[in-house]
């Protein structure tokens, strides 16, 4: 189905369309999708900080001066 | 963008629009967990811990725990691979159609893509984490399950899931990989109880749902060798199942509880497979106490793994396992 210049989610009527518009439910998905990728990668960033100092443990003091 | 990447770009568009595919995911946070398997997960997770536990050794409990993370991730991965590989297979099955790639909610390459970005991930993550081996470990796992079992086996032989069983029956070797950097005896016990259980379980379900398999076209004992020979060897592979559990008593590795575990449930586990093969059908089908033993031992074969795995971990939070070390002390083994 095309609406103007895009076409909506679903359909292939008009594949040169420019864009894609998307019902609110597909919209608030996507919304949700992107907290999720968020999240994870903020997830990520504490586990890498969390196993850094759980590898060095007290290492970190054991060295010469 | 090459020539080739462009052209590979135009086919799958082309592909997606005839299958009336989406342009844009429509799938929702949900979905893409639900890609993952999660019960599958949660029961990786658990042994690997099981094997974490049994192994001769310790490892820092923030490690562990990004460890078990890591092999749960890489399970999921491994879910999302077998959905993205099977979804011809799961639109046809009752089970299985309303998953989201059937049920059009995600689409195959987002699945493709979201499974092997986890894979990668997971791989990576345990072996900075712990060690190469282990990671190499659940590299090899996820492979033997995406690609032997899904891709290659489970299409082609009757025998699709005693093979591939031992994807599921590996985690907790990777557990003790984890700990220790290798793996032991003990750990090789754990994936053989996990190994030997699979058949019974999954042909107990596969004797129920035979239709729905031939229906997928998937060559299931069942439809292959017929409901006789399938309830025969059921029988035949928990007789060498039950003693095979309890070697982890002989072995120190388990304990009182699990020694009692291990000859009650084991008892149940024959009993439920002998009353199958006996009075469950004649060659060709089941009949109603057939149907009725089928599920209870499907149902009874999860709670006796859960039992043994959750007996060992007990026992070794609590350090209860001296019944074991008693006999293996010299005496029996």
């Amino acid at each position: 189905m095309v609406t103007g210049n895009s076409i909506v989610n679903g359909h292939d009527d008009d594949r040169d369309a420019k864009s894609v518009s998307l019902t609110p439910e597909e919209r608030r998905r996507q919304r949700m999708r992107n907290i999720a990728i968020g999240v994870t990668l903020g997830a990520l960033f504490v586990l890498f900080y969390i196993l850094t100092i759980a590898r060095l443990g007290s290492n970190v003091f054991n060295r010469p001066l | 963008m090459t020539a080739v990447t462009e052209a590979w770009a135009e086919g799958e568009r082309v592909a997606q629009g005839a299958a009336g595919a989406p342009l844009v995911s429509t799938g929702s946070v949900g979905d893409f967990i639900s890609l993952l398997k999660p019960r599958v997960m949660s029961l990786v997770v658990f042994t690997a811990l099981v094997g974490m536990l049994v192994a001769p050794g310790t490892v820092n409990p923030v490690v562990g725990a990004i460890a078990l993370l890591a092999i749960a991730v890489g399970a999921g991965a491994s879910g999302c691979l077998n959905m993205w590989w099977d979804a011809d297979i799961d639109a046809v099955m009752a089970r299985t159609r309303n998953r989201p790639i059937p049920a059009g909610r995600i689409t195959r390459p987002e699945a493709l893509t979201f499974g092997m970005t986890l894979a990668c991930g997971a791989v990576f993550v345990l072996g900075i984490a712990t060690n190469w081996f282990a990671a190499a470990f659940l590299a090899f796992t996820i492979f033997f399950y995406a690609v032997i079992y899904s891709v290659w086996l489970k299409r082609s032989t009757p025998q699709n899931i005693v093979i591939g069983g031992a994807a599921g029956a590996f985690p907790p070797m990777i557990g003790e990989a984890v700990v220790t950097g290798s793996v032991s005896f003990d750990g090789f016990v754990l994936f053989l109880i996990i190994f030997l259980w699979t058949p019974p379980h999954f042909w107990a379900l596969a004797l129920v749902k035979s239709q729905d398999y031939a229906r997928a076209g998937v060559p299931m004992l069942p439809n292959v060798a017929g409901q006789a020979a399938t309830r025969l060897q059921i029988l035949l592979y928990t007789l060498v199942l039950v003693p095979v559990a309890t070697i982890p008593v002989w072995r120190a590795a388990g304990g009182p509880v699990y020694a009692a575990v291990a000859a009650l449930g084991g008892a149940g586990m024959l009993w439920l497979a002998f009353s199958l093969w006996r009075d469950g059908g004649d060659r060709d089908s089941l009949n109603a106490h057939g149907v009725r033993t089928a599920w209870r031992l499907f149902g009874f074969s999860i709670l006796y793994l859960f039992m043994l795995f959750a007996a060992l971990l007990v026992e070794h939070v609590f350090g209860w396992s001296t019944f074991g070390a008693m006999f293996a002390g010299g005496r029996l083994w």
